[in-house]
């Protein structure tokens, strides 16, 4: 997903100047660059890495909405979810074969995944002990992902843009539909409304985090903007969702977790726009880093049907060639 | 017994298969072998819960007791569900998984053919649309029983395996509840016994390709259908009806 997926990267290059003034002004004159066009290594690189962290980020992200699939309250909810959650792979899908253009393979990005050396959105390192944690996610976490990935729907690099197009249309139905779960909540009964509120208060900090860092502590995006992958900082963005966020909280009755929140008409260039309280960075470093509450179960669980999987995907891959024999003898027996 | 009574009693049971099957399958969701299964196994899963609702949905209304899907689905004891064996066995591996489906979807190909032609007009128009979702579940299905067949030999050694696991359960598809004699006189419903022959050919066919043998199977397991479920079903259930159990009446 994300901003977040640009930590520490390294945009070095060693291309030569020309190359890299023609390739600059390819960008600046918005032309889309494909996959076979020549771009500096550190773009290929920033690209196979972003969009591999935001298909691994999907579906990793299969996992905590999953865990309520068979307990889903209603057959409606049931089916929504399910299908939502499948969405979620597809995107994965998309995107990895976006980034399978750049010249890595999807075996190779998922290696990467289980190792730990790719990283994908520390927002799915939180549990869902709740069923209004897939009201809290839709609304929220969909809704945080869709600040971030309308901008990419105009990233320079085209296969990107173009899976991005197909992807924020469903993730903004994602959105909607987890909102009007909450909202049904929230105009429950006392427990469900409870329920909601204690979903909003865990997920509410943790959605801010994944614009990641604020602009003025994080080191690496000039060249992305410059390059057209990045169009807004992480603080632009997150303003942006605070603003369209706030009042959605209100007109359910429920409370967004920062006693600091107010409105402050002198934000957005004096449109106005909310103020919010510090955000704890320590926390988000610590998921980051490993220390989340599900970063190990994550990944086991990846690991596991990765595995568990491996007889499976050795099978088909036996089949096809069994039966490719078959017919190259069929065909020689013939001529 | 009214004939609008036996079928929404017939209907539910048929329902109770697909919210069942669906149920399971969607236990796979987001841990397949391959990303690809992780989005054809939800589909599958979604057909046959989309199937459930529309069967709860038109025999709770012709009961006329005031029960909406959901109170079918999720508010009766062990005993009134009415699914066959098969459709709650445990997932197991995914030649399990794959064997089940095909088993089931075997059968309810030509079930839905045959419903085309019901006296039963809301029932013609769910099997023309069931028809259709189901001819995909035969073929996916279908497709990897042969590939793991004539896979590996540990894909072989797993197929053979749910082979005997699962063939014992196939029998109770084709036995009918007395509310199903009644909509099978009526004409309401199919003859599942009249199925059999294109259940056998369609299974005969993959395993041919499969180099699977269809076992002798002395002693077939049933029960379901009279409500006398396997251990697993009350795990099932605990996990289905935890909300509706923990906060009754509300709205979701
Ligand atoms: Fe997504
Ligand atoms: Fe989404």
């Amino acid at each position: 997903m994300y901003s977040q997926g640009l930590i520490g990267t390294n945009t070095e290059t060693e291309e030569s100047e020309e190359f890299l003034a023609a390739f600059q002004a390819r960008i600046d004159r918005e032309e889309k660059i494909e996959a076979n066009d020549p771009m500096p290594e550190a773009y290929r690189k920033t690209l196979i890495r972003q969009i591999g962290q935001h298909a691994h980020s999907e579906i990793v992200g299969m996992l905590p909405e999953g865990n309520w699939i068979t307990r889903a309250p209603t057959l409606r909810r049931k089916l929504a979810l399910l299908a939502k959650v499948q969405d979620e792979g597809g995107h994965g899908l998309y995107l990895y074969s976006a980034a399978e253009t750049l010249g890595i393979s999807r075996e190779q990005m998922t290696e990467e995944l289980l190792t730990g050396k790719a990283k994908y959105s520390s927002i799915f390192n939180y549990p869902t002990p709740s069923w209004a944690d897939m009201g809290a996610i839709g609304w929220l976490v969909d809704g945080a992902a869709i600040m971030n990935q309308v901008p990419l729907c105009r990233c320079s690099f085209g296969p990107y843009a173009r899976a991005m197009v197909r992807i924020c249309k469903e993730e903004s139905f994602h959105q909607r539909q987890g909102y009007e779960l909450m909202s049904v909540l929230a105009k429950g009964a006392p427990e469900q409304k409870q329920m909601a509120q204690d979903a909003l208060n865990r997920w509410w900090w943790p959605s801010l985090m994944m614009f990641g860092p604020y602009d003025s502590d994080s080191s690496h995006s000039d060249q992305n903007m410059e390059w057209k992958i990045k169009r807004f900082s992480n603080d632009e963005l997150r303003q942006k969702f605070v603003d369209a966020t706030v009042p959605q909280a209100e007109l359910i009755g429920l409370t967004m977790p920062d006693p600091d929140l107010k409105w402050n008409p002198d934000r957005n260039k004096g449109q106005g726009g909310y103020d919010i309280g510090e955000i704890d960075w320590s926390e988000f470093w610590r998921v980051v880093k490993g220390g989340g509450p599900m970063n190990r179960d994550r990944i086991a669980a990846r690991t596991k049907a990765w595995e568990d999987g491996a007889w499976v995907r050795e099978a088909a891959l036996a089949h096809a060639d069994k039966r490719r024999a078959r017919r190259a003898a069929a065909q020689e027996a013939a001529e | 017994m009214k004939p609008a009574a036996a079928l929404a009693d017939a209907l539910i049971t048929l329902g109770d298969d697909h919210l069942i099957l669906g149920h399971r399958l969607s236990q796979w969701c987001g841990h397949a072998p391959m990303l690809e299964e992780d989005l054809s196994m939800p589909n599958m899963a979604l057909d046959m819960l989309g199937q459930a609702r529309n069967l709860y949905t038109y025999a709770g209304g012709l009961e006329n007791k005031g029960r909406n899907e959901d109170d079918l689905a999720y508010l009766r004891t062990d005993r009134e569900y009415k699914n066959c064996l098969l459709v709650e066995r445990p997932n197991g591996d995914f030649a399990h998984t794959m064997l089940r489906q095909l088993y089931f979807a075997a059968f309810m190909h030509p079930f839905w053919q045959a419903a085309t032609t019901s006296a039963d007009d809301k029932i013609q128009g769910f099997a023309e649309k069931a028809v259709k979702e189901i001819a995909y579940h035969i073929r996916h299905a279908g497709e990897w029983v042969i590939r793991l067949g004539d896979g590996t030999e540990e894909s072989a050694q797993r197929m053979g395996e749910a082979v005997i696991a699962l063939h014992g359960y196939t029998d109770e598809l084709f036995s009918t509840t007395d509310t199903m004699q009644i909509c099978i006189e009526a004409n309401l419903l199919p003859d599942p016994e009249r199925l059999r022959d294109q259940w056998d050919q369609t299974i005969e066919q993959v395993f041919a390709e499969a180099f699977l043998t269809i076992p002798e199977i002395p002693f077939p397991q049933e029960g379901g259908r009279d409500g006398r479920h396997t251990e697993d079903f009350g795990h099932l259930l605990s996990e289905l009806q935890y909300m509706q159990r923990t906060y009754p009446g509300m709205t979701w």
